[in-house]
């Protein structure tokens, strides 16, 4: 017993030890843990973000180097404070906090004592700096925009919050990531791949030399530069005539479904998110309650299309064999659904297909919109036949661009009307607003845009989209360059695009024609409603355009919603007459036009709701 | 005697785990010290050469050791234990203070640490004293005179203060129970602990309800065969649960701070992660850093010099005391084990060796020897990996430390030499 005593002691302390080193070599042993190393840096080297270009290869958005002043506390030696801070350019009490508050947060660690130098600044300072000790200039690089417009598209970034650190691990603390728009989308092209270096460190935090003779190391992968669809010049134009108006205008082509410009008004410069004052500029933006400057209303306004969607119903009947071109329908300077009579503004008489899209006659596309429902045994049936014709232009649903947001608009359907009315409860007559585009459908102005585009290619779209080249290469993505169709047949488009085509001519919008281009559209009308301290209230009509142009060769199709408004041709219709001219031409000639489409602003309008001051709805003041 | 007979008789296998550990002691004192400033690997003025140094000092210790006539251990043994005792008083008059703690002499070119001396000479003087004809170990006497060899040294070192080395001194208990001590002290010591560590684990009333389990147990499944006296046992049994009461008040009155913070350390008492990771901060620092730097090396470990927490210092005493941790980070489960097997191997073939020896001086010597080797390389390791209490005691052959490896060295070798002599000498 004495004599195994202590080798079983021996052996038994033998096998605990390696259970115990088992237990935390090989169970408790995870890998990847050279960063959870205390005793391992990780300096990252950052690349240039891609650069920006328009469709034309013009600068939208750079880089601009920043310089910022860095100290560390703890290397700070004796120094001429007077002289120093005069060549900073900063009051000698604020550099004397700032250096005690950067030694408050960390003696060893670098802070930021002046941030964001200029250039001039720091090439005076370059020179001078080896003479103190402790402190250095670190460069950054910030976005740099060469345009004043399109920030809806271009969004903006901003440094990673706690999600983007949740979500994606490559994110570290301090770095920046596209926030909306472009930046977002895009994010990991334009951001490329930052590098990182490895420095082993001791336990009080000094650099001892590179970790593993930098075999981990990796160098940065730069960023590419993109080409976005969006003309920078169109983009321009058309934010300077949104000036004081609320809405949205996109211009599409429709051989590609490129966007060549998405304008939400009122906008923002892009400029004032980037640097010093960015976090109080983003607060000024963002409290804006009435006007809503971060609000894209290109493609986040969902709002009734009004007349434009005629054009569809028109096809949709022609589709189906309800109508013929010639068939004829009564105005009365109105229509009946069931007693009640409603107003119609296009003078009266017989209308067919042409004249009730040229006069834009409700009566006429209400008869229209029944003899549809007509062609089915049931309503319901009707229904899903007309939802899904609709649904083919790319309306009800996310179009599938690539822009970081966007809204389904809204194409009612058989179960809506079933909920809202009971089965078979509702009729032709109940949905007719559906007819003239009021009502229960909305669309965005993306959607709106599109759906012209399709006409204008008479019978197919492209997804749209905005970006056009990475590294010079066009975009492969089978997305955006295979032609969506549409359910209506070619033939049924050349009769209604020709009724559009009168609009122009001699019809709704023959206020606004531009000299030697022919242009197909249709104006919009929208009665618009809000309420008032609980009380729904008539506000000014919105004022909607979409159109074509040329018709035989479209090269640009657009749609215009501006918000109170009034008739189609006062405000969009002009606004897309000039966008189309600037774009296909390239300058206006219709100068007195452009002067008062550039200084006339909506404001009074848009502040009636609030000021409680009695208003009249659609009022005729220019 | 010649020297080639000393060769021949010599047990080469102990030689061979005494020179690996040696070896691979001082590699990972190397990387543990290195510095890319210092290429050099024996300049003298860096912590590795000088262990360096100290190698070669064993080497020639080992020589004149062996040279010496076996018989000169046990006869001078006596006069080298008094010299210890005396080296240590005169530490309080002339000691050097490293760290807070006076345990050295400064004799210029290195400074001699008396207690790793006492240690050979504690082991050879006990040897001595249980091996003489006169003494008989079931006298009360003579058990007491044998625990006072053991204790004088211990009782000098306490007020250093290095109570890790005075601990040291008590694993020679296990030579005076090889000797004739009855286990049950034993025993009794080891109950003790185990209801010391229980009651701080789970508290008085688990550990009585356990103990009067088991009580319950032992008579259901014994009785029938043995008669047992029922009423020692019950009191054994309330013995330990005032034993037990008796934890908690001088747990919470008696002990300081510090000492409770070590407790719940070891016995992971405290849950509140708050609190741990504060403890991690101060007084766990070394053993939780030690403890990470030893997971993170893996099963094959990150390479020779290429230990991250090693070369950042973050282990606090790392050539010293806690030198087993860059094994771990190093060399991996694959060092470690290594490690641990090369020292299991060691004790059990010294065991060995041991109760071969005729001579009843020799084998008592070598008990002497595996308990200090043994108590050392038990409380190191388990305090390196976590499972011990901190206690500052090195790992033998392996710490950096001068007097250490000198004297660990002349412990075992002056064993090996007593163990070439067994056939001449056994009467």
């Amino acid at each position: 017993m004495k004599k195994i005593l202590l080798s079983s002691i021996i052996v038994i302390i033998g096998i605990t030890f390696l259970g115990r080193l088992s237990y935390l070599q090989i169970f408790s042993f995870s890998p990847d843990q050279v960063l959870e190393d205390p005793a391992i840096k990780a300096i990252y080297d950052y690349p240039e973000r891609g650069y920006i270009y328009d469709r034309n290869g013009k600068l939208l958005v750079g880089n601009d180097p920043a310089y910022d002043v860095m100290v560390i506390p703890r290397e700070v030696r004796a120094l001429d404070t007077l002289e120093f801070c005069t060549l900073l350019g900063v009051p000698k009490d604020k550099f004397i906090k700032e250096l005690k508050k950067a030694r408050i947060y960390s003696p060893r660690l670098p802070s930021v004592l002046v941030p964001q130098l200029s250039k001039q600044d720091y090439a005076r300072l370059q020179e001078k700096m080896r003479h103190y000790k402790g402190f250095y200039i670190q460069k950054r690089s910030l976005r740099y925009y060469d345009t004043n417009s399109a920030a809806n598209v271009l969004g903006y970034i901003s440094e990673v919050n706690e999600r983007d650190l949740a979500r994606n691990p490559y994110f570290k603390q301090g770095e920046l990531t596209g926030r909306i728009g472009i930046e977002k989308v895009y994010e990991e092209i334009l951001r490329g791949r930052k590098g990182v270096q490895y420095i082993q460190k001791d336990r009080f935090n000094r650099d001892i030399g590179p970790y593993k003779d930098g075999q981990l190391d990796t160098l940065p992968e730069q960023g590419k530069e993109i080409h976005i669809t969006i003309d920078k010049v169109l983009q321009e134009y058309g934010e300077r005539l949104m000036h004081g108006k609320h809405g949205g205008i996109v211009a599409i082509e429709p051989a590609t479904g490129e966007i060549l410009s998405m304008i939400s008004g009122p906008t923002y410069d892009p400029a004032l998110l980037v640097g010093r004052e960015r976090s109080r500029n983003y607060s000024k933006l963002h409290y804006d309650s009435i006007s809503l400057p971060l609000f894209d209303r290109s493609i986040s306004f969902e709002k009734a299309p009004g007349s434009p969607f005629k054009t569809l119903n028109a096809l949709v009947a022609l589709q189906e064999g309800a109508i013929t071109p010639s068939t004829s329908v009564g105005c009365s300077g109105g229509f009946y659904i069931g007693r009640n009579k409603k107003g119609c503004h296009c003078g009266g008489g017989s209308r067919n297909l042409n004249s009730g899209i040229y006069n834009s006659c409700n009566a006429y596309f209400v008869g229209v919109y029944r003899k549809i429902f007509d062609v089915f045994p049931s309503m319901g049936e009707g229904m899903d036949a007309w939802e899904k014709h609709m649904e083919s232009f790319g309306l009800g649903n996310y179009l599938g661009s690539d822009l970081h947001t966007g809204r389904r608009g809204r194409i009612p359907n058989r179960a809506m009307y079933d909920k809202w009315y009971g089965a078979n409860r509702w009729s032709a007559s109940t949905t007719y607003s559906n007819a003239i585009g009021q009502g229960e459908v909305a669309v965005t102005p993306l959607q709106l845009a599109n759906m012209t585009a399709a006409i204008a290619n008479r019978g197919h779209f492209f997804t749209p989209h905005v970006l056009k080249k990475v590294e010079g290469k066009d975009i492969q993505d089978p997305k955006f360059t295979e032609a969506r169709h549409t359910t209506i047949d070619k033939k049924h488009f050349e009769p209604v695009i020709q009724g559009m085509a009168d609009v122009y001519n001699h019809g709704t919008a023959r206020w606004v024609q531009v000299p030697d281009i022919a242009i197909a559209g249709k104006t919009g009308t929208v009665e618009n409603f809000t309420k008032i301290d609980g009380v729904k209230t008539q506000l000014t009509d919105n004022s909607v355009f979409v159109a074509f142009a040329p018709v035989d060769n479209p090269k640009i199709a657009i749609a215009v919603y501006i918000e109170n408004g009034y008739y189609g041709s006062r405000y969009a219709g002009h606004i897309a007459s000039l966008m189309i001219e600037k774009y296909i031409k390239g300058k206006i000639t219709r100068k007195d036009l452009e002067q008062r489409m550039l200084e006339k602003t909506l404001e009074h309008e848009y502040a009636k709701p609030y000021s409680g001051e009695e208003f009249k709805i659609n009022s005729r003041v220019w | 005697m010649s020297g080639k007979s000393v060769l021949k008789r010599i047990d080469w296998l102990t030689v061979l785990f005494y020179l690996m550990l040696v070896l691979i002691g001082w590699l990972n004192i190397y990387s543990s010290t290195f510095t890319e400033a210092e290429p050099s690997i024996f300049n003298f003025s860096t912590l590795h050469g000088k262990q360096f140094f100290f190698i070669g000092a064993s080497v020639v210790a080992i020589i004149v050791i062996l040279a010496l006539e076996a018989s000169f251990f046990e006869r001078f043994s006596s006069v080298f234990y008094a010299i210890s005792i005396l080296l240590l008083l005169g530490l309080f008059a002339f000691g050097k203070t490293i760290a807070g703690a006076t345990s050295w002499y400064n004799l210029g070119f290195f400074n001699l640490q008396p207690s790793e001396l006492a240690k050979v000479t504690t082991a050879l003087a006990l040897a001595k004293y249980l091996s003489d004809i006169q003494t008989d170990i079931k006298r009360r006497k003579d058990q007491l005179y044998s625990f006072l060899i053991i204790l004088i040294p211990a009782i000098l070192i306490v007020p250093q203060p290095d109570p890790g080395s005075a601990l040291v001194f008590f694993s020679l208990a296990f030579v005076i129970f090889r000797e004739g001590l009855p286990l049950y002290y034993l025993g009794i010591a080891f109950l003790a602990v185990l209801v010391f560590v229980t009651t701080l684990m789970f508290g008085t009333i688990w550990v009585s309800i356990v103990i009067a389990l088991l009580i319950v147990l032992f008579f259901l499944l014994k009785k029938k065969r043995f008669k047992i006296p029922v009423l020692p046992l019950i009191g054994f049994a309330v013995v330990a649960i005032l034993f037990s009461l008796s934890v908690n008040f001088v747990f919470n009155n008696v002990f300081e701070q510090r000492h409770r913070d070590r407790f719940s350390l070891w016995l992971r008492l405290e849950k509140d992660p708050a609190k741990l990771e504060q403890i991690r901060k101060t007084i766990g620092y070394n053993t939780y850093q030690s403890e990470k730097a030893i997971e993170s090396g893996g099963f094959f470990g990150k390479g020779f010099l290429e230990g991250t927490r090693t070369k950042g210092d973050f282990v606090p005493e790392q050539h010293t005391d806690y030198i087993f941790s860059t094994v771990g980070e190093e060399w991996g489960f694959v060092g470690t084990a290594t490690v641990v097997i090369l020292f299991t191997l060691m004790l059990l073939r010294l065991v060995y060796l041991a109760e071969r020896q005729k001579n009843s001086f020799s084998r008592m010597y070598g008990y002497g020897v595996i308990s200090i080797l043994l108590i050392h390389y038990f409380i190191n390791i388990g305090m390196v990996i976590g499972v011990l209490p901190t206690i500052g005691i090195p790992l033998p052959f392996f710490s950096y430390g001068g007097s250490g490896l000198l004297f660990f060295t002349a412990l075992l070798f002056v064993f090996l030499k007593l163990d070439t002599n067994r056939l001449k000498e056994g009467i």
